[in-house]
């Protein structure tokens, strides 16, 4: 069985028909090539397939395609805008929140939905925020400093 | 890791969801699918086709008619963990709720999904049968109201028959000097319960005049504690009646039922399982006085 799906990711819109089992994941990565979102662990434990589905953050290896039929997407590829890198980039970027990179698309995701929910969070608030986000390289303490420092170049206007 | 194939249909409404349930043989209902989908890519279920019902914009919400909470069934954690009106009537179920998974994972998971799938290991379990719920399931019969211990008929099992749809559940909002709380042993990794338990209580003038207690995480299907119960209605509640109130948890537990496993055996479950059981009811207390 196929079923066609109407899915918009970053502002454009991909008709395709899709087996039903395909993953999110797999249509973003396989289907149209966006490879900024990763798989991790397959098992929705790591958050390196985070994106952003209708805006709220989402693991596209535990969402089938078919489920995000007519639904817009942002990947980490979507995130910047023709001006320049989002703020969290740049923060990621000057407080050397990434080593290897792997988890950063999906760090920087799951960051964008904490700054939605709380845009002024403590250290504390930061770490429970991302605790569906696993990164093997940078013992944390980096993305913790590079989320806050987001945070307050938002808050000082920077966004 | 791929699933198997199966086929797809997605429901516009309940009465849809139950007639392709009826006319697909072997066809399971799709929620928020963060139970199901790492089921299916496991292989640990084939279904034939899935009857997705995650459009269908009725069971979703929370409203109450100023004594009864109806949550519908396909109402995120993350809509639980933000209401208002549960903080102020129902404080265990959005304290539960907001501690299931991540941000993401609740972003996606509905409380209709965790019970239904009834993980010994789910936080919503032992929450919902504390609070009184009732279970509303659409079936060939029309609409039919379950309590927790009728609904939760052991490991993964529920009363929701093949062809039926848990649409809902109600609770009473929390009275005056009433209040219910959360505490939770979360396993490190998964968060999920290793122990979990939910304690509402009634308070006039410092003398517990009500008390439920219900724990989930190492047992089957949740479990009352009936003798912590009984052990503090109608006494003037301290910290030390609490505490030794507490320690009766594991009267309620029968041996041959206790789950454990390499992180956390039986054993050590029920050993520690007072200390959540006093966590639960510290803050209830607090909450109601
Ligand atoms: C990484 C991760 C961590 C998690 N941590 C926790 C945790 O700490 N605590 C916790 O409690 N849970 C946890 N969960 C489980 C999560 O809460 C699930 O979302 C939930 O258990 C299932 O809800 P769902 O909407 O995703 O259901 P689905 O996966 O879509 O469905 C689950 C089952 O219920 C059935 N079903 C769903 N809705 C209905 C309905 N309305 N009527 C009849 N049958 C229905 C389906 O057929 C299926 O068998 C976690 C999940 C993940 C992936
Ligand atoms: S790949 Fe999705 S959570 Fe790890
Ligand atoms: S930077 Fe390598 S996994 Fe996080």
């Amino acid at each position: 069985m196929k079923i066609p799906v109407s899915i918009t990711i970053n502002g454009r819109q991909y008709d395709r028909d899709v087996e039903p089992r395909l993953l999110l994941v797999h249509f973003i990565r396989d289907v149209l090539g966006l490879t900024g979102t990763k798989v991790g662990c397959d098992t929705s434990q790591c958050g390196s397939c985070t994106i952003l589905l209708e805006g709220v953050s989402a693991k596209s290896c535990t969402c089938l395609a078919v489920q995000a039929d007519g639904a817009s997407i942002t990947t980490i590829e979507g995130l910047a805008s023709h001006d320049g890198l989002h703020p969290l980039q740049e923060s990621f970027w000057n407080k050397h929140g990434l080593q290897c990179g792997f988890c950063t698309p999906g760090m920087i995701l799951a960051s964008h939905e904490l700054l939605r929910c709380n845009p002024n969070p403590s250290d504390a608030e930061i770490r429970h925020g991302l605790e569906g986000n696993l990164c093997r390289c940078t013992g944390y303490q980096n993305i913790v400093r590079a989320v806050r420092d987001a945070a307050g170049a938002a808050e000082g206007g920077a966004q | 890791m791929f699933a198997p194939e199966f086929d797809y249909y997605r429901a516009g409404s309940v009465a849809e969801a139950r007639e392709l349930l009826d006319a697909h043989p072997d066809s399971t209902v799709l929620a928020g699918g963060h139970s199901l989908i790492p089921i299916l890519k496991l292989r640990l279920a084939a279904p034939a086709a899935l009857i997705d019902i995650g459009r269908i914009d009725a069971l979703r919400g929370i409203a109450s008619d100023g004594s009864t909470i109806r949550i519908g069934a396909l109402t995120t954690h993350a809509e639980i963990a933000a209401s208002d009106l549960l903080k102020g009537k129902a404080a265990a179920l959005p304290e539960a709720a907001g501690q299931i998974g991540d941000p993401a994972v609740r972003n996606r998971g509905t409380i209709g999904g965790n019970v239904a799938h009834a993980d010994p290991a789910s936080d919503l379990p032992a929450v919902l049968a504390c609070l009184g719920a009732a279970f509303v399931i659409e079936g060939a019969d029309g609409e039919r109201r379950v309590s927790a211990p009728d609904f939760f008929q052991g490991l993964m099992t529920t009363a929701v028959g093949e062809d039926e749809i848990l649409t809902g559940v109600e609770l009473s909002e929390a009275g005056d000097g009433e209040a219910s709380a959360y505490s939770k042993f979360a396993h490190p990794a998964s968060r999920y319960a290793v122990i979990g338990t939910a304690a509402k209580v009634g308070l006039s003038d410092g003398v517990c005049t009500s008390a439920r207690v219900v724990v989930g995480g190492l047992v089957p299907a949740p479990v009352r504690a009936g003798a912590v119960e009984q052990a503090l209605v109608g006494q003037a509640v301290t910290t030390e009646l609490i505490a030794e109130a507490s320690r009766k948890v594991g009267d309620s537990l029968d041996d041959d039922d206790l789950l454990g496993d390499v992180y956390a055996s039986a054993g050590y479950r029920k050993a520690s399982a007072h200390a959540w059981v006093r966590g639960a009811l510290s803050a209830a207390v607090a909450r109601a006085g």
